[in-house]
């Protein structure tokens, strides 16, 4: 922010390496601290645990009936433990309910399933529009619900986390639990788009 | 507060771009910024969530908006430090070569939640009403639904509460519910047909609205 008869602000690099060098002088950075947490985030938060959930639900009844029950634990079934005290909800789509998520005070999300959350989903736009206008702002990201689709927009203002269990399209009977996983993506497990076939 | 940070159902903002095959972070420095915030939260234990998310929303409405997310993030945990004493705005500025932009200070809060209420008050179906509360601290009841009428479709955990919390006061457990609003409860004559959204409230947020 550069406003009236202000200098600009020193690059955000800049400031960051600023606050690392502060702490570390004070010697309150232990050794690999930052990188350990970095490769963490790279290793755990990532969209293909939720890919791998829903597969699974897709094609087992019981772990479905388990998911829908208790989304924490079922997650955790699968080796995905919720981030902090996260707790998550899972959200089934259905032929005439659609599901969709925002965080319109922050950008909360279910790290461990989803992942650190996209830029679009972070964006001003996204959180304001999505509580008010669902069906027009889906449209234009390329999801056309019918009328007599109901939609429901889910603000995660809370410490609930949520995920969608979406749709299973057509013409997949048969697959394998992997060959689903792999066309289940992060904008599906957040509702603003459906599982297609390649 | 009423801040820049509570976008819920303002209008003005353009189309929603999606990058495709993003990276989990664009530069370095966003992933550092990411970790330090573990730092501050854990390793240090400098402040809890609520007060990195109230911080958050204490910044300049017109850098928040300008600001990437990780910029923000970081602007929040170099506020927190600064004012927990753990490091100095001067010798941030010094190492950085420039201004420093934090957040601006709380408010001086008295929030009334003085007695835990009696919880879980409300069951799955139970109609309510959102508090017209205007909280100059922090608080998790989007503007919004403030005022507005929806139905329990969910009983959730008891959550410490975020207005005290956020303040670093000694704040109590209380349930939270999934609440239901219908578009046009909302919007009124903008709503759009077969919509609603469900927002995640503290028991102190809610009245009865049989």
């Amino acid at each position: 922010m550069s406003g009236r008869g202000q200098h600009p602000a020193a690059p955000i690099g800049e400031r960051v390496r600023a606050l690392e060098e502060a702490l570390a002088e004070k010697e309150l950075v232990p050794e690999g601290f930052l990188e350990k947490r970095v490769d963490q985030a790279e290793e755990n938060f990532d969209a293909r645990n939720g890919a791998r959930v829903v597969a699974r639900a897709w094609i087992d009844p019981a772990y479905r009936a388990r998911l829908l029950a208790d989304g924490t634990a079922a997650a955790a079934e699968l080796g995905f433990r919720a981030a902090g005290s996260d707790r998550l909800v899972v959200l089934e789509d259905s032929e005439t309910v659609h599901h969709a998520i925002v965080c319109t005070q922050c950008s909360c999300t279910a790290w461990s399933v989803i992942g650190l959350p996209p830029d679009w989903y972070k964006s001003p736009a996204y959180r304001a529009r999505l509580v008010r206008e669902p069906r027009a702002l889906l449209r234009e990201m390329g999801l056309d619900l019918p009328d007599d689709v109901a939609v429901r927009v889910w603000d995660t203002s809370g410490e609930t986390r949520y995920m969608v269990l979406p749709l299973r399209p057509m013409g997949t009977e048969g697959w394998s639990e992997e060959r689903l996983a792999a066309i289940v993506t992060r904008e599906a497990l957040i509702g603003v788009a459906r599982v297609t076939p390649p | 507060m009423d801040g820049i940070h509570d976008l819920g159902g303002m209008n003005g903002f353009g189309a929603v771009e999606v990058e495709r095959d993003e990276p989990r972070f664009h530069e370095p420095w966003e992933a550092r910024a990411f970790a330090l915030n573990s730092l501050g939260l854990r390793q240090l234990g400098a402040y809890n969530v609520h007060e990195y998310r109230h911080a958050v929303e204490r910044m300049d409405p017109a850098h928040y908006l300008a600001a990437s997310y990780y910029e923000r993030w970081f602007t929040a945990i170099a506020t927190l430090l600064v004012e927990k004493g753990v490091v100095t705005l001067s010798e941030l500025e010094a190492r950085a070569g420039g201004r420093f932009p934090l957040s601006r200070p709380a408010a001086a809060v008295k929030p009334d939640f003085a007695t835990q209420p009696p919880s879980p008050r409300f069951r799955p179906g139970a109609w309510v009403r959102v508090r017209e509360r205007h909280p100059a601290g922090h608080t998790r009841a989007p503007r919004y639904v403030r005022g507005k009428r929806g139905a329990v479709v969910r009983v959730a955990r008891a959550e410490e509460l975020p207005d005290l919390a956020g303040h670093a006061l000694p704040a109590h457990h209380e349930t939270t519910y999934h609440v239901e609003f219908a578009a046009g409860e909302l919007w009124s004559d903008a709503a759009e047909p077969r919509t609603s959204v469900v927002v995640d409230l503290w028991e102190s947020y809610l009245d009865a609205a049989p």
